[in-house]
């Protein structure tokens, strides 16, 4: 079981939170140009590394409040805990904000 | 009922070749896909050339660790066909590969505990006969009747109101079926390489024409990925991606027990299905671990829900012991379907996203994938899974009968 730490609740169990899918994933900003390979690439396809990755999850039965985890996929270890309206955190193996794969990125947005 | 004897561990079962420095096609992934396309690549189109390169060890990934449970009751066509393709070999394979892997038709439940759940079964039945498979709706009494040890009592958190039943359905021994594959597969010149792990792709252009392993370089002339939980970071080195999520899915067994279950129950709505294998464990299983996942173990939660609903639904197992629990690592599309057919990489061939269901699909999935790469077209039956359904808007989604949560 993970233990996770609430940014306003303190580390809790990890029957007390949903998990939310990969972090960073802003809603399309210009969505009436999108190609239909456009739209997919932001409905259907996640990174789906080994390794650290950041990702959403809710403090579902707590204070009910939404925040971003880096979580190594394979050690299960919790690199970083930040909430939504701070940057992510430097963290090794993970790559920079500007290498954040943008592969059918006509979207812009802030990831 | 008295528990069948296991077969006889073979003395030889295939040859450990080295790599040679070409095939006509390499298989990534020796796990019970890889190792049917194989099959049928030489069976069905003649083609022999053929390396199958696995990482670990023939069948050990979630091969080795899934409840086994075969069923065709899927709800939508594409479903009904590749699944009910895939049973209808599993009813001939034992006698075909001349390896008697257990294949055992005891028949699948799944329950139903709410008006939904009633509704959804009524329905799938329904559809499922449209479509050729066998499919029952049992009223509580008549669950009773096929599965005696399930509690039917009304003062049941969630009584069961009845169940979709296949009669065709059941289990089989999973390392025998591998085993058995890889034996036929070998005697027709397959060459298969445990202990060697794919870490990249030799390209010219946007056209594959070899991997790089730990072993060494490997040209080939199409190379297919049947790599399951894998399958994202191989598409990754190769330079596309895929749409799916790898979970931890875990399962456990009991100690040994005279056999009392006689079929497989399974229930999406408290969470556990349950069969008991031929020696006598009881396997069960419950839904993956919400997270992504490569650490091939899960949450303990999961466990303890999976318990708690085995024993409300089978109090004569309340003292039962776990014996041992284990993770695979399972990758889950949007739309809880697999994707079989051609990648943006010219030459390149996946077969991927069965998710926590494509053992029961071994036969048939081998089946395509191989026609697949041998033709470079899909068969009429993977038709329908190709990647370019997460673009058109097709989905096949599945996730009902699909019967794990994820
Ligand atoms: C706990 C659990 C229970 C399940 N229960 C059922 C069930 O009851 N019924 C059902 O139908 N399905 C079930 N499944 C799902 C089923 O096991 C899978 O869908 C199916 O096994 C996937 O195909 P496969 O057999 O080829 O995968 P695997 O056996 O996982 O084969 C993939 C192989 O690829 C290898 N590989 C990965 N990367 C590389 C690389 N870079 N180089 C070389 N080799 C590589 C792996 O080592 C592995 O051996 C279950 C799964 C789990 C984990
Ligand atoms: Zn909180």
């Amino acid at each position: 079981m993970l233990l996770l730490n609430c940014p306003w609740c303190g580390p809790r169990d990890e029957t007390e939170y949903h998990y939310g899918g990969q972090a960073h994933i802003p809603f399309p900003e210009t969505a009436g140009d999108l190609t239909d390979e456009q739209w997919a690439e932001y409905v259907f396809y996640r990174d789906n590394p080994k390794g650290p990755f950041a990702e959403r999850w809710v403090h579902s039965t707590g204070c009910r409040r939404w925040f971003n985890v880096v979580r190594d996929t394979v050690s299960y270890e919790v690199l970083a805990v930040y909430r939504l309206d701070e940057p992510r955190p430097e963290v090794p193996g993970l790559p920079g904000p500007d290498d954040l794969r943008q592969p059918a990125d006509p979207a812009g947005g802030n990831r | 009922m008295t528990a069948a004897p296991l077969p006889e561990h073979p003395d030889w079962l295939w040859r450990t070749p080295d790599p040679r420095p070409s095939y006509d096609v390499v298989i990534v992934g020796a796990g019970g896909h890889g190792l049917a396309t194989a099959y049928y690549l030489a069976k069905n189109h003649g083609i022999t050339n053929v390396a199958v390169l696995e990482k670990g060890w023939l069948a050990g990934g979630n091969m080795a660790r899934n409840t086994t449970i075969i069923r065709s009751n899927y709800l939508w066509d594409e479903s009904a066909a590749i699944y009910e393709h895939a049973l209808k070999l599993w009813e001939r394979l034992p006698e075909e590969l001349d390896y008697d892997f257990l294949f055992s038709q005891r028949g699948v439940l799944n329950l139903a505990h709410t008006l939904q759940d009633v509704r959804e079964g009524v329905r799938r039945v329904n559809a499922n006969r449209l479509n050729g498979v066998d499919a029952e709706w049992l009223d509580t009494d008549e669950v009773a009747k096929v599965c005696p040890i399930v509690n039917v009592s009304p003062g049941t958190r969630y009584p069961v109101l009845g169940g979709t039943y296949q009669p065709r359905a059941g289990i089989a021994k999973h390392d025998h079926v591998a085993w058995a594959l890889a034996r036929r597969a070998d005697e027709m010149g397959v060459d298969l390489i445990q202990g060697c792990e794919v870490t990249g792709f030799v390209k010219d252009g946007d056209r594959v024409v070899g991997v790089e392993t730990s072993r060494g370089r490997i040209l080939a002339g199409r190379v297919g990925l049947a790599a399951a939980g894998h399958s994202s970071v191989l598409a990754e080195l190769a330079g596309f991606r895929l749409p799916v999520q790898s979970h931890p899915l875990q399962a456990l067994v009991s100690e040994l027990h005279q056999p009392v279950h006689p079929t497989v129950v399974m229930s999406n709505h408290v969470h556990v299905y349950v069969s008991q294998a031929h020696k006598g464990e009881l396997v069960m299983g419950a839904g993956v671990d919400t997270y992504n996942g490569y650490g091939q173990r899960g949450s303990f939660h999961v466990i303890e829900h999976q318990m708690a609903a085995a024993v409300e639904l089978f109090p004569v197992f309340a003292r039962a012991h776990v014996l041992r629990t284990w993770g695979g690592i399972v990758d889950v599309t949007p739309d809880a379907s697999p994707v079989i057919g051609t990648t943006p990489v010219e030459n390149l061939f996946v077969n991927c996203g069965w998710g926590t269901g494509g053992f029961k699909a071994t036969p048939a999935a081998g089946w395509t994938f191989a026609h697949t790469i041998a033709t470079g077209e899909p068969h009429p039956l993977n038709k329908p899974f190709a990647l370019e359904r997460f673009t058109t808007g097709a989905l096949i989604d599945e996730h009902g009968a699909a019967a794990v949560a994820h």
